[in-house]
């Protein structure tokens, strides 16, 4: 039907990375009667890490989840305000929420492989959408396992079950699995909370390598992590954005009290 | 100080003798284990003259014929097996249907809650009344069809063979229709457990990666529940052998052996329960071989599916 | 805001807008309308059963039909009180057997020895028990009751609903069993209780409840069974005298005027149907409001 857009490439890949990528505005959230988030505004960069921080129930994984919109598969939410992607609101009707989701890749807080082979986890979204091209999946699958440091230790063994991976190379695998569809955007809900400390420097390290290629929101408990690994920090408090600033700057020298309580550990 | 409370003696007086309920409890337990092997046992001593008779041939012959002590269970062996297998065809689809919908949120919590309900209701109706209800509803529609379908698929290859007249209300058809019926509970039970137990990652997974809901199902909850449905399908099969009144009273009981499915067949199930309360003689030990087989065939089936069912919950295990 | 040029949201999203996103949603619709279609199939039957127990049951539905003995072939009137006595007092031996024994099994099961060779062996048979087709309990029943003794008796119909009510009472039990907190048997063995005084004061009554519930669940289990009664207890056309003769059930009574040429017959199996799924509905919601209550 539109056989010229299959071979095209992203417009945004060789442009200018954009300052307002991810773009959120007066955006409020709501599960049922509670209000989870309150006039949000946040212009997030393209090709950089952008860090999620705050206390539990601080309504930074929500935000999140309202990026791929996965928060619609909760009955009883609604929303104000907008959220744009590339200038593209998320919310538009005319975008179909598959093609949205397959433009923002997600990778969860504890890893959720398929009961399948390493192999068809990472060719899955492409299955889907019917691309059965033995080359073309072929291809995919080294090239994310690669883009997720995964590729060297699992290229002979393929076809095993991805459930025979260890904690962190199961993980890596989501990773992968995220970006088989070259998505624009990563977004990742505390990817590291169930590993153990060296599982998650190697998954670090990958952000790092990740943020050439993609736009990177990663949402964490970890504090040292988000210094280690973004580039700019949000602050969340019962809902609110308090602060938002390049991550050097908001754990040096933070311009809220809240903040600064926040990360010198005097609650959250 | 071990001594001093040894000396006050006032601890001891719980112990005192044996734990006497442990024991009546062991006893129970005893029984119970005892009261399958005194099954196993009983039946094949009452079996051993028809065993000693007829061996193996007793498997493969295809005549019952009481008055002359001729004695085969092929037909019914037979026909037990293929009313089974065409309930699981009917039931499977549509159990499996159900066990979606009611593990998603397609309509509303309280029209899921009523096809729940309606479910349970199914399992709760006696076998006698499903069939009464053959009787008088299943076996009128039936024969409705069977006289079209022989007409229609007159000289066409296997269905023509499949539907041959003559047309008989009380039929193999009849029979598996009614049983699909009684076996659909199971298999959605047991479906639908193995689908909520598919933990929610996986499903969110999916979804992030740009999967319609029926991408999802088709290909993450399904092939993950999938042993899950496979044992479903076991237990219900094994269900569907042992099944006894609704398909005595519509299958018609013959020991003819057929390929119309349009045709009056029987099961060993049927057999007994139709021969049982006037037998005597060899004819008594013969049902009890019968009972034999009857009972080694749904025990097999029942094992196996409960391997498969232990299985899946390992596997399921490893998942969370 | 940026000045970069704003494309259409389809060009952003192009790679994905490949040319099957239209059929993909047309096929995710077109299941969800198939899977809602037979999942709704499913109550046709349902309705249909519900329908003729009412259309045909009700009209002879009254006090009488508890009182009166069945009527003889071709006559009109009468009822099925001794049916209706005869499945209450075979379900009853059945409970007595089978409760008792299917209790203290699960208590040895799950309170004294869990592991044991013994607990394994049960849990096993209670399976396979489970699987074993309703008619072959009347067959064993047949066996070593009705065979032994010379005649059909309530005895041996009863004996048969025990075996095969045995593993639900067991499985239950023990199900009920393991949802009494471990906190509440510490408390009890730290204050000094023996494993009987635990089990009995602690244990037993918490689990009560639940144990009930698969009772009830038996109870309606074997009122609804016929298979094991056509050829153990046969059926009467009498009031029971004592429960070594052929008694009458519900379920026989239905089996037999079923396939009866005569149109007051068949009316009284469906009056009965009616009786016998309101009975099992009532003792299945029993079943269910004694295990809400826990």
């Amino acid at each position: 039907m539109e056989p010229s857009t299959a071979s095209a490439a992203s417009p945004t890949e060789s442009a200018e990375p954009r300052a307002d990528f991810l773009k959120v505005t007066q955006f409020n959230f709501h599960y049922g009667k509670k209000q989870a988030l309150f006039d949000v505004n946040l212009d997030i960069p393209q090709r950089q890490v952008t860090a999620f921080i705050g206390p539990s129930g601080c309504g930074k994984s929500t935000l999140l989840r309202n990026f791929n919109r996965m928060n619609d598969l909760i009955d009883g939410v609604r929303h104000e305000g907008n959220i744009t992607i590339n200038g593209h609101s998320i919310f538009d009707p005319k975008i179909e929420i598959i093609a949205l989701r397959r433009s923002i890749g997600m990778v969860f807080q504890k890893s959720n492989p398929f009961p399948k082979s390493i192999y068809e986890n990472i060719v899955y979204s492409l299955r889907i959408a019917g691309q059965n091209n033995r080359r073309v999946l072929d291809e995919t699958v080294e090239r994310s396992l690669q883009g997720a440091a995964l590729w060297e230790e699992v290229k002979d063994r393929l076809h095993d079950s991805a459930l025979s991976l260890s904690g962190g190379q199961m993980q890596r695998l989501c990773i992968a699995r995220a970006i088989a569809n070259r998505p624009e955007v990563l977004l990742m809900d505390e990817p590291c909370s169930a590993l153990d400390p060296i599982a998650t420097a190697k998954v670090e390290e990958l952000i790092h390598e990740l943020k050439k290629e993609f736009t990177i929101v990663i949402v964490t408990h970890n504090m040292q992590q988000a210094t280690r690994c973004s580039d700019l920090t949000a602050f969340f408090y019962l809902g609110k954005l308090i602060e938002f600033d390049r991550t050097q700057k908001i754990f040096s020298n933070p311009a809220q009290k809240q903040t600064e309580d926040y990360i010198t550990g005097r609650f959250g | 100080m071990t001594t001093r409370i040894q000396a006050q003696g006032g601890l001891k007086v719980f112990r005192r003798g044996p734990d006497l309920f442990r024991i009546l409890c062991g006893v129970a337990s005893v029984l119970t284990v005892a009261t399958l092997a005194w099954m196993v046992f009983e039946i094949t001593h009452q079996s051993l003259p028809a065993i000693h008779k007829f061996g193996f041939g007793f498997i493969t012959d295809g005549r019952w014929v009481p008055n002359r002590d001729a004695f085969g269970i092929l037909p019914f062996l037979v026909g037990t097996s293929v009313s089974a297998f065409i309930a699981i065809l009917f039931a499977l689809p549509l159990g499996l249907a159900v066990a979606i919908f009611l593990s998603e949120d397609f309509l509303a919590p309280p029209i899921r809650q009523f096809i729940r309900f309606t479910v349970e209701m199914l399992a709760a109706i006696p076998s006698v009344v499903y069939g009464l209800w053959g009787i008088f509803v299943v076996i009128p529609l039936v024969k409705i069809f069977g006289q079209w379908a022989v007409v229609t698929f007159k000289g066409v290859p296997i269905l023509g063979t499949l539907f041959a007249p003559p047309a008989y209300g009380n039929s193999m058809l009849t029979a598996s229709l009614v049983l699909a019926l009684m076996i659909l509970p199971t298999i959605t039970a047991i479906s639908r457990a193995a689908l909520v137990a598919v933990p929610a990652t996986l499903r969110e997974g999916s979804y992030a990666l740009g999967a319609t809901r029926w991408e999802t199902i088709l290909g993450v909850l399904l092939p993950t529940a999938a042993p899950g449905i496979v044992a479903a399908t076991i237990l219900a099969l094994g269900r569907a052998m042992g099944e006894t009144m609704a398909v005595a009273m519509l299958i018609g009981n013959s020991s003819r052996l057929t390929s119309s499915l349009l045709s009056p067949a029987g099961t060993l199930a049927g057999l007994l329960a139709n021969q049982f309360g006037e037998a005597d003689g060899l004819q008594i030990n013969s049902l009890m071989y019968a009972a034999l087989v009857l009972m080694a065939l749904t025990l097999l089936v029942n094992v196996l599916g409960e391997a498969v069912l232990r299985y899946t919950q390992r596997q399921t295990a490893g998942i969370r | 805001m940026s000045t970069a040029p704003t494309a259409a949201p389809e060009d952003f999203f192009h790679r994905v807008h490949t040319a099957n996103s239209g059929r993909r949603a047309l096929g995710n619709r077109a299941l969800n309308v198939l899977c809602v279609v037979l999942a709704l199939l499913t109550l046709i039957p349902l309705v249909s059963i519900i329908f003729l127990l009412l259309k045909r049951g009700l009209p002879l539905l009254n006090l009488d039909v508890f009182r009166l003995l069945p009527p003889a072939a071709g006559m009109s009137g009468g009822g099925f009180g001794n049916a209706v006595a005869g499945t209450l007092i075979m379900v009853g031996i059945a409970l007595v057997l089978a409760a008792p024994l299917g209790v203290l099994s699960a208590i040895y099961v799950n309170e004294y020895a869990p592991a044991s060779r013994l607990a394994h062996a049960v849990r096993f048979v209670a399976k396979l028990l489970t699987g074993i087709p309703s008619i072959i309990c009347g067959v064993f029943a047949y066996a070593v009751i009705v065979l032994a003794t010379g005649g059909f008796s309530a005895w041996a119909g009863g004996f048969a609903l025990a075996i095969l009510v045995l593993p639900t009472i067991i499985l239950t039990a023990e199900q009920a069993l393991l949802g009494v907190p471990k906190a509440f048997r510490e408390a009890s063995y730290g204050l000094g209780a023996t494993n009987f005084q635990t089990i009995w004061r602690i244990v037993l009554p918490d689990a009560l409840p639940a144990i009930m519930t698969g009772i009830m669940l038996a109870v309606a289990r074997a009122a609804g069974e016929t298979a094991p009664l056509i050829f153990t207890a046969l059926f009467s056309q009498y009031w029971m005298q004592s429960i070594k003769e052929p008694t009458a059930s519900l379920a026989v009574l239905i089996y037999n005027f079923s396939t009866l040429p005569f149109e007051h017959q068949v009316n009284m199996a469906w009056t009965a149907s009616l009786v016998l799924v309101i009975f099992v509905t009532i003792a299945n919601v029993m079943a269910q409001v004694i295990f809400r209550k826990k």
